[in-house]
């Protein structure tokens, strides 16, 4: 790389209005999941502001950071990221948990979750156990449990087949629908395409951003 | 995350790594129970040579003839003087100072007792009536030169002395021939077995007067005296010193030896012993300590991804250095607490083992071990907690 600097985001400036459903596109290295992360409270700008709600996050303690994640952003993952040696409903409580909600009130938001994706019959199952679109509801349950306002989904339907992630996609949007804020990281140009707003990328830079009415 | 939950989840994860966390826990158990059996054992030791100790007498001083430092102003020494022996008036002078309850001089010697045509050698006590409640002896049978009887020829034979001698027969009353005399067997001490290296079954007491005949000598062995109290016997001392400085002419010629003072040594020394004893087990509770550092920073390796997450979910930095610690703590105590049951049930098969020997381990020992493993377990996954509240969210996420 010699003494070149090398940017995985560069003179980024983006607006995402509360509800929106935005779909962030480009190939591989192009900068989407960094631009993700930073917007999930994951990683941090060398330089630059991100607001959320109003409210200038980036120079927010480690700790403030954490609640903000905890509780109002939602993440879902490519590779669904559950723990392997806790059953369904115990993955699904673990942000309850975290936020220090009391074991009443965990059961009943839980088995609520457990019945709202259809995982009622799963819930004592390992992720071992699950298929791969149950594994994903699973996830997005646990996104959702704390009811957040931006759900951000990287490449959710990666590792599911079409039928399955067509499915996940549609529980993702029904979330959007209700209001929630969906922030969708995909190279997939049709499941790109569904999102309202579609936002390219490539070398770091936003290259085109358009709006669609898909309805 | 609340306190409750944070134990609740890392015992439920010590649980999931059932293997792992059984080696953990029995190398903790080993180190923690290692520590209570030997400190067991030398605590029981300690015990049992006080115990041995004790029942030789209460409140008991010897006093013998000569000096026992090597060192000091015996100017007899240097003249080329021995040191002047104990003698019975030396002995009645002692018994008649206010801080003595009761006095025994005593002679030792060897010689043939016949009787019923058998014949053996025996350890021969010369003393008075008082030696046997001095030295705590019981008489099973009989009496011991019971009023008036001192100058009598009167013997008392040892247990199994008795036994050899009159196996069916009652030994009382029989005539016995010690050396060139003749005595009456007046009674039979009961048995006690070894005390202190010194079997007192196989010994026979006559009175000092035919003792010191026999032997063809007006010196004594010793002189042991029982003190009034327990607050007596140093006042005891400094006056039979006194007494016998006067009688002797001024010089410092014999040594008073209290009970007590062996007693405060042997504790010491079995102490120190049990101390350095347990030192070594706590070794193996530093080795436990590493195993578990190294179980600890293998953990947040293998769940990498699985901080990551808990990290994009929401918990702090804090919240994942808590789980890691949690956890070593659960490994740390359930295997001091497993240890310190191992080792009780391993003094207790001590016990059995070994009937006279009280091996309970010491409360200090078994705290200590349990508050020394608790310690290390937390002091060694300090590392590896840290390590994992550390980890970039991004980087972890991104590890399969």
């Amino acid at each position: 790389m010699g003494d070149q600097a090398v940017y995985a985001l560069n003179d980024i400036n983006l607006q995402i209005a509360s509800g929106e459903y935005v779909s962030i596109m480009g190939p591989s290295g192009s900068g989407k999941s960094t631009l993700l992360n930073i917007i999930g409270l994951l990683d941090k700008p060398d330089s630059g502001r991100y607001e959320l709600d109003g409210k200038l996050v980036t120079d927010l303690s480690e700790t403030e950071q954490a609640k903000i994640r905890r509780e109002q952003i939602g993440f879902v993952f490519q590779s669904f990221h559950l723990v392997p040696r806790l059953t369904a409903a115990e993955n699904i409580e673990l942000p309850l948990l975290l936020g220090g909600v009391s074991p009443e009130q965990r059961q009943i938001r839980v088995n609520n979750a457990l019945n709202a994706f259809e995982l009622k019959q799963r819930a004592n199952h390992r992720p071992a156990e699950l298929s791969g679109g149950q594994r994903q509801r699973v996830a997005i349950a646990r996104a959702t449990i704390m009811q957040p306002s931006v759900i951000l989904a990287d490449e959710p339907t990666g590792n599911l087949d079409h039928q399955i992630g067509a499915e996940v996609m549609s529980l993702l949007e029904n979330l959007h629908h209700q209001g929630t804020t969906l922030i969708v990281v995909t190279h997939d140009r049709e499941l790109g395409g569904r999102a309202h707003r579609q936002i390219g990328m490539r070398d770091g830079k936003i290259l085109t951003d358009q709006f669609h009415d898909t309805h | 995350m609340t306190l409750t939950d944070t134990l609740h989840t890392s015992f439920k994860t010590v649980v999931s790594y059932r293997i792992r966390s059984l080696l953990i826990i029995l190398a903790m158990a080993l180190g923690v129970g290692a520590v209570v059996v030997l400190t067991a054992l030398g605590d029981g030791a300690r015990n049992y040579i006080i115990n041995q100790f004790s029942s030789i007498g209460t409140n008991l001083l010897v006093v013998l003839p000569g000096r026992a430092e090597t060192s000091g102003s015996f100017l007899g020494a240097v003249l080329g003087q021995t040191p002047r022996d104990l003698t019975l008036k030396d002995a009645q002078l002692l018994g008649r100072l206010p801080q003595v309850r009761r006095y025994a001089p005593l002679n030792v010697g060897a010689a043939e007792l016949s009787a019923a045509n058998r014949l053996r050698e025996v350890t021969v006590l010369g003393s008075t009536a008082d030696l046997i409640p001095i030295r705590h002896m019981q008489l099973a049978l009989g009496n011991f030169l019971a009023h008036g009887g001192e100058h009598t020829a009167q013997i008392v034979l040892g247990a199994k002395i008795a036994q050899e001698f009159f196996p069916r027969s009652q030994a009382i009353g029989q005539r016995v021939r010690l050396g060139d005399s003749r005595f009456l067997v007046s009674g039979v001490l009961s048995s006690q077995g070894e005390t202190m290296g010194f079997n007192t079954d196989e010994i026979v007491i006559i009175p000092i007067d035919y003792a010191q005949a026999m032997f063809n000598t007006t010196s004594l062995f010793r002189i042991l005296i029982e003190a009034k109290s327990h607050s007596d016997i140093e006042p005891a001392k400094q006056a039979i010193l006194a007494s016998l400085r006067q009688s002797h002419d001024g010089e410092d010629d014999t040594t008073v030896i209290t009970q007590d003072a062996i007693l405060e040594t042997f504790d010491r020394i079995l102490q120190t012993l049990t101390l350095a004893v347990a030192g070594i087990a706590a070794i193996s509770l530093i080795v436990a300590g590493i195993l578990v550092m190294n179980v600890m920073l293998v953990a947040v390796t293998q769940r990498t991804a699985e901080i990551g997450l808990l990290k994009a979910i929401g918990a702090t930095s804090g919240d994942i250095r808590r789980l890691f610690l949690a956890e070593a703590l659960w490994l740390s105590l359930v295997g001091a607490v497993l240890g310190f049951l191992l080792g009780q049930l391993g003094s207790l098969l001590v016990r059995i083992a070994y009937p006279q020997l009280p091996a309970w381990a010491p409360v200090w020992a078994s705290i200590a071990a349990i508050a020394v493993a608790l310690f290390t377990g937390m002091l060694a996954s300090m590392l590896p907690a840290s390590k994992a509240a550390r980890l970039d969210a991004v980087v972890a996420l991104s590890k399969k």
